[in-house]
């Protein structure tokens, strides 16, 4: 036997509290019922951030990935743990993300202390940290098998959310959202199987070693990722997303479209850049660029288009979601670097994270514009800045990240993509970035315009919200602003234990 | 080739490879939701068989298959159960007759 | 001889799903999946496979059948969503699934040889959890982590089913039984559960070293709990009950427990003791498969029908 591919590291306990902390909060409200419900929940807030910081702070001060091997079984017979970088800076950012939204929700759930509440109540509560603990699990999983529990665990908590109202058009877009997701994870798991009978092993560090050219695992990868884009809206296999993400309540929108869309974006970046050989890797980078050129044209427009405010952000989700998709040929290019050391790379993540903070932005401040309009018509919100300034605030903070315009995460995200398509040689790739930009500012201004434009009629009096309620939209926008302020380069975390890999993806 | 194609590994194997088209099939051409969701289940029977096959051609160490492939399908049918049940509710959600009070709340506000 | 008795089996087992696909009738579509079901179970056997056979017959075919069965006449005559497709594009869907099939084939076959195998490794690992039964130590010792989450998958599947009644019968008790019980039911429901339980306990016991085990028992534990739901016996409890959702939790929650305490006595997280690990083992399934059964029954008895008291 040769020397094991994973050795638990000093702090690598972290990464099983990252995954199995929020699981114990659900255990423990179903136990205890609904009286500590909050309670529990804002508990497991601070304890899961705090554990994301750890993590962080163990990357950054050793340089190296964390590791923990389950059990101590080391794979292939058992199942391993890994934060590198990226899953650092993922784990930071879903942190980020559920605690403003639980901020946000506390005090949206806190103005209506009545029993007819209780349900939507307390099944947010419970599925906001499944689906904490689930997106935790897809980061750090190494095993395959593991990572098909842990999209499981993310389907479950997520469809649930959808139709939280009650109402029969939700239900309707949850349940055509979860056939979606089954059979997405279904092609993903039968991938899993042909992996295994090829390979004999799931775990993706040893798969990268072991992979070669073979029909096998060319037909598992395809099955795979084709699985995966489903889960992610991606072009065409969208038609799911904007139903389920506009008529989810505010909160549970926020964490959808921040955060569950970007596991399957995960691990198919993982697929195709460890585990892929070479050529595979260049056809497939190719493919999901051309959709996901599609992905942004198509649906800039249709978000261009939409009446309701949260239909547009809805489908701003699957057009910013394009921009990841065009990271793999841009940073599977020639200029020799590993993918990790590209500014393609650098790019994507940017464009990632500052979206997840953006939309997760937007999608609140659109929570509290229902709250006081009672409806969210576009055409109908004049003036909507004078009542709601801070939530207008946010939109439009936000909207700088979607667009593209300094500074802001989302800035420095697409010029650095678009530089790497310049320098890689992809014109069209690059004319691509330019027109979404342009498109997006087309339907960020339509919402700007209606906040500043004068109020046709009486403005609706601003009942009872809570500034506190305001805040964590524009604490959330203020970052993704924030996020614009890092240097424009490929960015040091990122690359913490990539460098251990095979050079799976390099000619 | 043809041989090996009647080994019991091999043979359930493709077994299973055809009834993940037919159960592709149901998913994406059926009419009814109904027949989707069970179109759902023999999709996922068949992806099941593919690992059956994958354990049965993995014998050894005195036993006749790989026991891990054997494991991870009970973890799946169970996972795909739950996956039919809450498919099913929400079918007959959709199927009850009318909204039985319209909520108070603005629509995608609650 | 057993090739031919394979050969046949893979085709009414194909000519069984094509017709579940192809029936006009869902009735008589899912009957044909519950048999469907049943030979599959034939299949696992065939492919050495009894731990699966026995879940595929009481989960994958049994329980989705129920759960299928009680659905269409749900639904039956209400408000159907019905979307036909274009002959065209039928026909464009029935060969790209051909395709796949055709593709999914060749890798199968493609496989490498000699087959990659975890059989010796998991072998040589089993005394340390004291099994005897290399599936139970795969699901519970060396893979634990995935038992664990699937337990919350399962949990959250429920809560999500719950979640779906309305406001005002939130944790209330959902409604099983027939408006009409039929004579041989209400029968069974008599007769039928006290072996159920027996036979269950047993397929827990065994588990450890033989076929059988959490799953394969707590289904039929939930099948009798059903059947005396079902025959009127004793009502379904209400979702917001303690001792339900303590049943519920209990499994989960002593399974967290032993794993944490791997940090402390064993090599860490999930890790047993290894003098201590068989029975630590039973006593997590233990605690598992009461909750599988609770949370399998309520899974199938749906949300709340009637307002809480």
């Amino acid at each position: 036997m040769t020397s094991p591919i994973h050795a638990t590291t000093p702090g690598g306990f972290l990464l099983v509290l990252a995954v199995i902390l929020p699981v114990c909060a659900v255990l423990a409200i179903l136990a205890c019922g609904p009286r500590s419900t909050v309670r529990i929940a804002m508990l497991t807030l601070a304890a899961g951030l705090a554990v994301a910081v750890a993590i962080a702070v163990e990357l950054v001060s050793s340089g190296a990935a964390l590791s923990y091997v389950v059990g101590a079984w080391q794979p292939p017979l058992g199942i391993a743990l890994r934060a590198d970088g990226l899953s650092g800076a993922m784990l930071l950012m879903t942190a980020l993300v559920v605690v403003a939204v639980g901020l946000y929700a506390h005090v949206q759930y806190g103005l209506r202390e009545d029993a007819r509440n209780q349900r939507a109540q307390t099944t947010f509560w419970l599925m906001l940290l499944a689906l904490w603990s689930a997106l935790n699990a897809v980061f750090i999983g190494e095993d395959l098998f593991n990572l098909y529990v842990a999209l499981e665990l993310l389907t479950f908590a997520a469809v649930p959310l959808v139709c939280l109202d009650g109402r029969t058009e939700t239900a309707n877009a949850a349940l055509r959202y979860l056939l979606f997701a089954l059979l997405g994870s279904l092609l993903y798991l039968l991938g899993v199987g042909l992996l295994y009978g090829q390979y004999g092993t799931l775990d993706l560090l040893a798969l990268s070693r072991l992979s070669r050219s073979d029909p096998a695992l060319s037909v598992a990868l395809a099955l795979m990722i084709v699985g995966l884009l489903a889960k992610a809206a991606l072009f065409p296999l969208h038609l799911w997303l904007p139903p389920a993400h506009a008529g989810a309540p505010a909160p549970a929108s926020a964490v959808l479209s921040a955060l569950v869309i970007k596991a399957p974006v995960f691990l198919i970046l993982r697929l195709v850049l460890d585990v892929a050989p070479p050529q595979a890797a260049a056809v497939a980078g190719q493919l999901l660029a051309v959709l996901g050129a599609a992905s942004i044209l198509f649906c800039s427009v249709m978000a261009l288009r939409q009446a309701r405010l949260k239909l547009m952000i809805a489908y701003s989700t699957v057009a910013q979601l394009g921009y990841l998709f065009i990271v793999f040929p841009l940073a599977a290019g020639g200029t020799g670097l590993p993918p990790w050391e590209t500014i393609a790379w650098t790019g994507g993540a940017l464009q990632l994270i500052s979206h997840a903070l953006a939309k997760a932005a937007m999608f609140l401040a659109a929570g509290v514009i229902i709250q006081v309009y009672g409806h969210d018509r576009i055409a109908d919100l004049g003036g909507f800045g004078r009542v709601l300034p801070v939530s207008a605030a946010a939109m439009g903070l936000a909207g700088l990240s979607l667009m593209g315009v300094p500074p802001s995460g989302g800035f420095v995200a697409k010029c650095l993509l678009l530089t790497a398509a310049v320098i890689e040689g992809y014109p069209w790739l690059a004319a691509t970035i330019l027109a979404g930009g342009l498109l997006a500012g087309g339907y960020v201004f339509r919402v700007i315009d209606r906040a500043l434009a004068v109020p046709a009629g009486a403005l609706p009096s601003r009942r009872a919200v809570p500034r506190r309620l305001e805040l964590a939209a524009l604490v959330l926008a203020v970052a993704a602003v924030l996020l614009g302020l890092v240097p424009l380069r490929p960015f040091g975390i990122l690359q913490i234990g990539r460098g251990g890999l095979a050079m799976a993806g390099l000619p | 080739m043809m041989m090996a194609a009647l080994q019991p590994g091999a043979l359930f194997g493709l077994c299973g490879a055809a009834l993940v088209g037919i159960g592709l099939f149901a998913v994406v051409a059926s009419p009814g939701l109904l027949r989707r969701i069970v179109g759902c289940n023999i999709l996922g029977a068949g992806i099941f068989l593919v690992f059956g096959a994958v354990a049965r051609r993995g014998a050894g160490a005195g036993f006749a298959a790989d026991p891990v492939p054997q494991a991870l399908v009970i973890t799946g049918i169970v996972v795909a159960f739950s996956a039919s049940a809450l498919a099913v509710a929400l079918l007959k959600r959709l199927a009850e007759p009318a909204e039985e009070a319209a909520p108070a709340e603005p629509r995608g506000g609650s | 001889m057993m090739l031919l008795f394979d050969l046949a089996l893979v085709a009414s087992l194909l000519a069984l799903a094509v017709h579940v696909v192809v029936e006009p009738d869902e009735r008589s579509g899912i009957i044909a999946f519950l048999a469907f079901g049943l030979l599959l179970g034939l299949v696992w056997a065939r492919l050495a496979a009894p731990d699966v056979a026995l879940t595929e017959i009481a989960i994958g075919g049994g329980g989705t059948g129920v759960l299928l069965l009680r659905a269409e006449a749900a639904i039956r005559g209400r408000g159907k969503h019905e979307e036909p497709m274009t002959r065209t594009s039928k026909l464009a869907a029935a060969m790209g699934c051909a395709a796949i099939s055709v593709g999914l084939g060749f890798a199968v076959l493609s496989f490498a040889s000699p087959a990659p195998t975890l059989a010796p490794t998991a072998v040589e690992a089993l005394p340390a959890t004291g099994l005897g039964n290399p599936v139970t130590a795969v699901l519970l010792a060396y893979r634990a982590l995935d038992t664990l989450l699937e337990k919350i998958v399962v949990l959250l599947a429920l809560i999500g089913v719950w979640s779906l009644a309305p406001d005002a019968l939130w944790g209330g008790a959902p409604e099983v039984r027939p408006s009409a019980v039929p004579d041989p039911l209400a029968y069974l429901a008599r007769v039928l559960p006290p072996f159920g339980v027996v036979i269950g306990v047993y397929m827990f016991w065994v588990g450890a070293d033989a076929p059988g085990g959490t799953f394969q028992a707590g289904t039929v534990l939930a099948a009798m709990w059903l059947l005396v739901m079902m025959g009127g016996l004793r009502p379904p409890p209400e979702t917001a009950a303690l001792p339900l959702r303590l049943a519920l939790a209990g499994g989960p929650v002593l399974f967290l427990a032993i794993a944490f305490l791997g940090f402390a006595f064993a090599d860490g997280f999930l890790a047993y003791p290894k003098a201590l690990a068989k029975p630590l083992i039973v006593a997590i399934e233990a605690a598992l498969t009461v909750s599988v059964a609770a949370a399998l029954a309520m899974l199938v008895a749906g949300p709340a029908r009637k307002a809480p008291s």
